[in-house]
C-alpha cells in the first residue's frame, strides 16, 4: 500500500480515518430530520445547500454511546459516484498522511464481523487509526 | 427544420432507421431472389415513405434521393426495366446514403450532395445502366483545394495542391510511362483499427508503385488520426479498376474515387498563378484546409430555433425554481407578519413573477404525448394481424403535452392497455358480425389535458367485461365471499382485475387474460401518482381511463405536524381534514372509529405510524386528515393542521430508497427538510 491521505476523527474514543479522496465537505451539525421506519443506523436527513443528505450515526453502528458534549461534533459529507451521505463523528482531528508501511491489515487487528469494513489500522506517533471503508459501511458495496 | 418540427426529431432518426434496416433486408432477398416482388413492394413502400417523413422533416437531400429512387423502383415494380445487378448496388449505394443522412441529421450535419447517385438513377431509368458504384463528378473544377468539408460530402474533390516539385516528380513518373492517381479512401466508421487499415493500403499500393502525397499527412494516417476518409496520390502501372480490387480487398474500407491525374490541368493553374515560383504558398493544403473547415456551411445550416437541452439542465433550473419558490412562500410568511405596504407590493410582484417563471420551467419539460403514440398503430396493426381481427386505430389528442418523466414511463403500461384491447377485448370478425357489429373493430387512444391534470383513455368497442365472471373468480380465488361480491358495485368488481396474479388462470375464457399484468399497470400508474379506472358495458367494450399529474416535481401538499416534526402529505390523496372530539372516538374490533356524515371511519395515529416514542395519549380535540387509499378512506390523526402549500419533491437518494410511507422530502421555507408522506404504503 502507497501512502494515503485521511481525514481522521473520533467516535467515542476511538480515532478512525478515511481516505481524503472521498470525502467531500466537513460541515458543522445541522438540523437534523429524523426519517421514520428507515434504519436504526439512520440519523435522518439533512438540507445541504438544496440537497437532501441522509446521515449516518456510526455511534449506534458501532455500539458507542452516545457522547454528551456536541460541542466539537461534525457531519463528514461523502460523495460516491451518484450518491452522497453523511456521517457523524464527535470531532475532526486533523489530515494526515500516513505512510503504506505504516497500515496493518484489517484482519490481523480485527476479528469481529465489522472487519469488513475496516480496510486497516493505521499506526501515527503510536496512535492506532482504524481507517474506514465507507463504501462498505454504508452498504454502498 | 422549422422549430415545432425539432420535436419530432427523434421519432424521425428512429423511424428512419426501422425504415432503413427494412429497406436494408429487402434489398438483400430481392437481390438473392429478383423475381421477389414483395420484397420489391416493401422496398417500395421504405422509399416512399422516407421519402415523405423526410420532406416533412424539411430534408430535401433526402427527400430528394429518395424520390429519384422511388422512379426507378416503380419502373422496376411495373416491369418496365428488370432487376439486374448494376441496379441493385445502386439501390444499395443509395441506401448507404441515405444512412449517411440520417446520421448527418443527428449530428446536425449539413446535407449532402447526392447528384451522383441521382443521375446513376436517371440512367438507369433512361436505360443507360452505369458503373455501379458512385464516382466522382469530372465536371467540378479540381484545382482549388476544396476541403472534404465532413464525412458527407460524397461530391469528393482533391485536397490537396501540387507545389513545384510535386509536379516535377508527377511529370518524371509520367515520363516514365507511370499514371497518377488520386485516390479517396473511405474507412467504415465503425472501423476500430483505421491505422491498421491504412498500413495494409499502403503495402498492397507501394509494391509495385509509389504514394507521393496523402492528405491528412501519412503521419497522423499511421497513427490513425483522421476521420473516417482519407486521400492520396499514388503513382503506378495500374489502371483505375485494378486500383480499386486492391483497395476494396482489404476489409472495412471502400474506395470512393479514383482519378487520373492529368498532368496538363496543373500546368495550366500555374501559369495563371506568379506566385507559384514560391512553393511555400501552396503547400499547406492543412492550413487552407483548417481555414475552410466545415463550420461555415454548417453554420449557414443551423438556422434552426430550438436548442437540445440535456434533461440534467432542465433538471437542475426545476430544482432552482423550486428554491425560489420554496423562499417566496416565506417571503409570504414574513410580509403577512409586518404589513408593511410597499414589502407587500414587491412580495406581490415576486409572486406573479415567480409562478410565471415555473410554469415557463414547467412547459420546457413539457413533450407531447405523441413520442410515445407513435410507435403505437404499428403495435396495434401488427398484433391484429397476427391475431386474424380487424381493428380500426383512432389516435386523438397526441398533442397533448405531459412532464418528460411522465412520458418516459408512460409508454409501457400503455402497450399493455393497447395489447389486452385487442387481443382480448376486440372480438374476431365472425363473433362481431354475429352480434350485429361491425365486422372491424374499434380502438381509440385518447389524450386529453382536464386541469391539472392529463386524461388517457384506451376505449374499445369489443366484448366488454363479463361482471359475472369476474365475480365467480375472485370467488374461486378466495379473495371474496360469494355473498360479498354479490353486493360489490361494478366498480369494486373490475377492482379485482388490478389485484396482482388476478386471472392467471386461462380457463375463465372472456375475461381470462384480462387482467395479465393490470396491476403492474396499477403500480406504475400509481407510482407517477396517477390513478386508473376501467368502465364497461357487457357487449359493447371496455374503457380504461388512466389519470396522470401534468408534472412530477411540483406538487400541491398539505403540510402537518406530528410532534414537533412537520410532514407533507400530497393534496391528491387527501380528501378533506376534519376535526373530532375525544367522545367522538369510537372502538371497533379493537379499531378506532369515528362516524363520519353518518358513514364509519377508520383512523390511526400519525404518531404510531411514523414511529414516535409517545403515541398512546388522546388529546380532547384531535386533527384528522382524511385520506384515500384506493376505495378506502382512512382518518389519520395529527398534532395540527399547518395548511396547503406548495412542494417541490426531493428525491431521497438510493441510500434511503424504498422506505415504506415516505415519497420523498421536501424543503421548507425555513431551510427544514420535511418527508413527503406516501399514503398508498404509509398505511
Amino acid at each position: 500500500m502507497k501512502e494515503i491521505q485521511v481525514v481522521a476523527f473520533t467516535i467515542g474514543s476511538q480515532e478512525y480515518g478515511v481516505d481524503i479522496l472521498s470525502v467531500q465537505e466537513i460541515i458543522k451539525v445541522l438540523t437534523i430530520t429524523r426519517v421514520p421506519r428507515a434504519g436504526r443506523f439512520i440519523e435522518g436527513v439533512i438540507n445541504l445547500r438544496g440537497n437532501v443528505i441522509p446521515v449516518f450515526d456510526l455511534h449506534k453502528r458501532f455500539g458507542v454511546p452516545p457522547t454528551e458534549d456536541a460541542g466539537e461534533a461534525r457531519i463528514i459529507v461523502f460523495q460516491f459516484e451518484d450518491t452522497r451521505a453523511g456521517i457523524i463523528v464527535d470531532g475532526v482531528s486533523e489530515v494526515m498522511r500516513i505512510d503504506g508501511d505504516a497500515i496493518e491489515d484489517a484482519g490481523q487487528v480485527y476479528r469481529s464481523v465489522d472487519a469488513d469494513f475496516v480496510q486497516g489500522v493505521g499506526k501515527v506517533d503510536g496512535r492506532l487509526l482504524i481507517l474506514l471503508n465507507v463504501k462498505k459501511l454504508l452498504g454502498l458495496e | 427544420m422549422s422549430m415545432d418540427m425539432s420535436q419530432y426529431l427523434d421519432v424521425f432518426l428512429e423511424e428512419s432507421r426501422e425504415h432503413l434496416v427494412n429497406l436494408n433486408e429487402r434489398l438483400l432477398e430481392l437481390e438473392k431472389n429478383p423475381q421477389d416482388l414483395s420484397s420489391l413492394n416493401e422496398i417500395f413502400r421504405a422509399a416512399h415513405t422516407l421519402k415523405g417523413m423526410s420532406s416533412t422533416m424539411g430534408f430535401s437531400d433526402m427527400a430528394d434521393l429518395t424520390h429519384h429512387m422511388e422512379d426507378v423502383l416503380s419502373d422496376l415494380k411495373e416491369g418496365v426495366i428488370s432487376v439486374e445487378g448494376p441496379i441493385i448496388d445502386i439501390l444499395f449505394s443509395c441506401f448507404d446514403r441515405l444512412q449517411i443522412m440520417v446520421g448527418n441529421i443527428q449530428k446536425g450535419q449539413p446535407a449532402v450532395n447526392n447528384t451522383d447517385l441521382i443521375e446513376m438513377l436517371g440512367n438507369i431509368k433512361n436505360g443507360v445502366l452505369t458503373a455501379s458504384t458512385p464516382q466522382h463528378n469530372d465536371d467540378t473544377p479540381s484545382t482549388s483545394p476544396i476541403p472534404m468539408q465532413t464525412d458527407t460530402d460524397q461530391n469528393i474533390t482533391m485536397p490537396f495542391e501540387f507545389n513545384q516539385y510535386d509536379l516535377t516528380v508527377l511529370k518524371e513518373v509520367q515520363t516514365r510511362g507511370l499514371n497518377a492517381y488520386y485516390i479517396s479512401v473511405r474507412v467504415a466508421p465503425d472501423c476500430l483499427m483505421k491505422s491498421v487499415r491504412v498500413f495494409m493500403i499502403f503495402k498492397s499500393l507501394e509494391t509495385d508503385g509509389e504514394i507521393i502525397k496523402t492528405f491528412p499527412p501519412a503521419q497522423d494516417l499511421d497513427e490513425g488520426r483522421f476521420e473516417d476518409r482519407f486521400h492520396m496520390v499514388v503513382v503506378n502501372k495500374l489502371d483505375v479498376e485494378a486500383i480499386r480490387e486492391r483497395i476494396d480487398a482489404i476489409s472495412e474500407v471502400e474506395t470512393e474515387v479514383v482519378q487520373f491525374i492529368d498532368l496538363k490541368d496543373h500546368k495550366d493553374a500555374n501559369v495563371e498563378d506568379p506566385g507559384e515560383k514560391s512553393p511555400v504558398v501552396h503547400e499547406s493544403p492543412k492550413t487552407s484546409l483548417a481555414d475552410k473547415l466545415p463550420d461555415e456551411s454548417i453554420r449557414s445550416h443551423k438556422v434552426k430555433q430550438t436548442v437540445r437541452v440535456d434533461i440534467e439542465r432542465l433538471d437542475n433550473l426545476m430544482n432552482l425554481v423550486g428554491e425560489l419558490v420554496i423562499n417566496k412562500g416565506r417571503l409570504e410568511q414574513i410580509g403577512l407578519t409586518q404589513h408593511h405596504g410597499d414589502l407587500n407590493d414587491v412580495i406581490e410582484q415576486m409572486e406573479r413573477i415567480t409562478n410565471d417563471l415555473q410554469n415557463v420551467v414547467m412547459n420546457v419539460r413539457m413533450v407531447p404525448i405523441e413520442q410515445v403514440f407513435n410507435r403505437f398503430p404499428r403495435m396495434v396493426r401488427d398484433l391484429a394481424k397476427d391475431l386474424g381481427k380487424e381493428v380500426e386505430f383512432v389516435i386523438e389528442g397526441k398533442e397533448t403535452e405531459l412532464d418528460r418523466t411522465v412520458i418516459d414511463e408512460i409508454g409501457d403500461p400503455l402497450v399493455h392497455l393497447l395489447r389486452n384491447a385487442v387481443d382480448h377485448g376486440i372480438e374476431y370478425p365472425e363473433v362481431r358480425r354475429q352480434n350485429g357489429k361491425n365486422s372491424s373493430g374499434s380502438v381509440r387512444l385518447v389524450a386529453r389535458h382536464e386541469g391539472n391534470n392529463v386524461f388517457i383513455e384506451v376505449i374499445d368497442d369489443g366484448g366488454g367485461l363479463n361482471l359475472d365472471l369476474i365475480r365467480t373468480r375472485a370467488v374461486e380465488k378466495g379473495l371474496a365471499t360469494l355473498q360479498e361480491v354479490n353486493n360489490m358495485t361494478p366498480v369494486q368488481v373490475t377492482d379485482f382485475l388490478f389485484r396482482s396474479g388476478f386471472s392467471t388462470a386461462q380457463n375463465v375464457t372472456d375475461v381470462s387474460g384480462r387482467g395479465v399484468g393490470l396491476d403492474v399497470v396499477k403500480n406504475k400508474i400509481e407510482s407517477l401518482n396517477g390513478e386508473i379506472f376501467v368502465d364497461t358495458v357487457l357487449g359493447k367494450g371496455t374503457t380504461f381511463k388512466i389519470r396522470l399529474p401534468l408534472t412530477l416535481a411540483i406538487i400541491q401538499a398539505l403540510l402537518v405536524k406530528v410532534g414537533n416534526e412537520t410532514f407533507a402529505v400530497p393534496l391528491s390523496s387527501v380528501d378533506e381534514t376534519t376535526m373530532i372530539s375525544k367522545s367522538d372516538l369510537k372502538m371497533v374490533q379493537s379499531q378506532e372509529v369515528v362516524l363520519l356524515r353518518g358513514k364509519v371511519l377508520p383512523l390511526v395515529k400519525a404518531r404510531y405510524l411514523l414511529e414516535f416514542r409517545e403515541h398512546d395519549n388522546y388529546e380532547d380535540v384531535m386533527y384528522v386528515v382524511v385520506v384515500r387509499k384506493g376505495e378506502k378512506q382512512l382518518g389519520i390523526i395529527v398534532d395540527s393542521l399547518i395548511g396547503q402549500q406548495e412542494i417541490v419533491i426531493k428525491s431521497l437518494g438510493k441510500l434511503l430508497a424504498g422506505i415504506p410511507g415516505v415519497a420523498g422530502a421536501t424543503i421548507l421555507g425555513d431551510g427544514a427538510v420535511s418527508l413527503i408522506l406516501d399514503v398508498g404504503t404509509l398505511v
